[in-house]
């Protein structure tokens, strides 16, 4: 890798999620690539949801910090492939949990879309706070499209799921 | 216009519209969740809506833009399914003031997402890459709208005297416009030969079963219904279009360019 690419990859280590600042853009799997082109530096981001209002501050997030680091780059909104939580290292998922949100279980690539007739049976998802499964789903859509709101039975505390994705 | 452009304002005008007016319940619904989780359903409409005008907008070239798109087209230019414009009540005028109806809401949701999740899933193979793109995000999107309303679906039909009558006259009232579904609008006739998109007509078995299944969980009854089939998908729309577009638009023509 050249010494540019890595310049930019550290200028941008420091960048959180707008909504969940205790995981990076790089935990996440948003930002996706650092490439050296023949017309430049290209920074590739892949959005998340379709509709998720963080990601015009993620951008800007992202240009202002290579301002700073005095770096020129292209932003590059790439959709496919399109964004997983299976891209969530196992770090950022533990961050997650002791920030109080459920990290997403891994997504079920044997439920196809012609299966949908009825939910699939889900896996059990822990409680952050007391690590108990015995929990209930409340909504589907938690304080954003991206989490389902829980309630752990034994604890009682109510949590937010990272949906899978 | 011409292939696939049509076809993606189609699909475009389907999300915003939609996203519009579930966006309704927002700081009005009838649980403090269910608020949240239609203003989440509608942030992924439209944020598939401005996906699919930017992609049309590309198209077009010149000066188009998803803005453009969005709020200075005319109600007649929309290409939405009908299904998708009416209000949250029963058949009534389109400048009556009914309470809205939760019911309608869902089994509107239903019944389009039921739909949208196999159209997504067959877009992913579409010859325009960008559309396989945003399919691919949008089935993940829907698969979760589609889960929400068959729960809410089945608890109101399977629920008390009151919520299984209101979820009843809501089938009742929004299954006959689902037969613009199973019609072919020259745009999406052209789109399918150019294989950009896929024939909705092979996808009904499936979602007759999906609906069915889950009507016959909720203990309600699936409408026979033979007579005029809705064309909203052509520009012919119902009065309700209108005042949606109305309140939609009004900010953006009134001070075109504005930003915040």
């Amino acid at each position: 890798m050249s010494s540019v690419v890595d310049k930019v990859w550290a200028a941008l280590e420091p960048l959180t999620d707008p909504e969940i600042p205790v995981v990076t853009l790089r935990e996440l799997g948003i930002l996706r690539e650092v490439r050296e082109t023949p017309a430049g530096i290209e920074v590739v981001i892949t959005p998340t949801y379709s509709g998720c209002p963080a990601m015009g501050q993620i951008e800007d997030d992202v240009r202002a910090s290579l301002a700073q680091a005095g770096i020129e780059a292209r932003v590059i909104t790439q959709l496919a492939p399109a964004w997983t939580t299976d891209w969530m290292s196992d770090e950022a998922k533990e961050k997650l949990r002791a920030y109080g949100i459920a990290p997403p279980h891994q997504t079920r690539k044997d439920v196809s879309v012609v299966k949908f007739m009825r939910r699939p049976v889900e896996q059990a998802v822990a409680c952050p706070q007391c690590g108990s499964t015995h929990t209930v789903v409340t909504s589907e859509f938690g304080s954003t499209a991206c989490k389902a709101l829980y309630k752990c039975l034994d604890c009682q505390e109510p949590f937010d799921y990272f949906k899978p994705y | 216009m011409s292939t696939p452009i049509d076809y993606l304002l189609h699909l475009a005008d389907n999300a915003v519209v939609l996203g519009q007016r579930n966006a309704e319940w927002c700081g009005h619904g009838p649980i403090l969740e269910e608020d949240m989780a239609l203003a989440n359903v509608s942030l992924d409409l439209i944020g598939q809506a401005r996906l699919l005008y930017q992609r049309a907008a590309e198209l077009m070239g010149g000066d188009a833009s998803e803005d453009k798109l969005a709020y200075f087209r005319g109600p007649h230019e929309f290409r939405n399914y009908t299904l998708l414009e009416l209000p949250h009540h029963g058949a009534l005028v389109g400048y009556a003031a009914a309470d809205r109806d939760y019911a309608t809401t869902i089994v509107r949701n239903f019944l389009y997402s039921a739909l949208m999740v196999h159209v997504w899933d067959g877009l992913q193979q579409s010859a325009d890459a960008s559309l396989a793109a945003i399919a691919a995000k949008s089935l993940k999107e829907t698969s979760y709208h589609l889960h929400h309303s068959r729960d809410w679906l089945v608890r109101m039909g399977d629920g008390t005297e009151e919520s299984h009558a209101r979820a009843q006259a809501a089938v009742n009232h929004l299954m006959p416009y689902t037969e613009e579904f199973w019609t072919t609008s020259p745009a999406e006739g052209a789109a399918v030969a150019a294989k950009v998109a896929i024939d909705v007509w092979a996808l009904r078995p499936a979602w007759d079963a999906l609906v069915n299944d889950a009507l016959e969980q909720a203990t309600l009854t699936r409408p026979n219904f033979h007579g005029y089939v809705t064309e909203g998908k052509i520009g012919l729309h119902s009065e309700h279009l209108s005042y949606l577009l109305g309140e939609m638009q009004g900010l953006a023509r009134a001070h075109p360019g504005a930003t915040w």
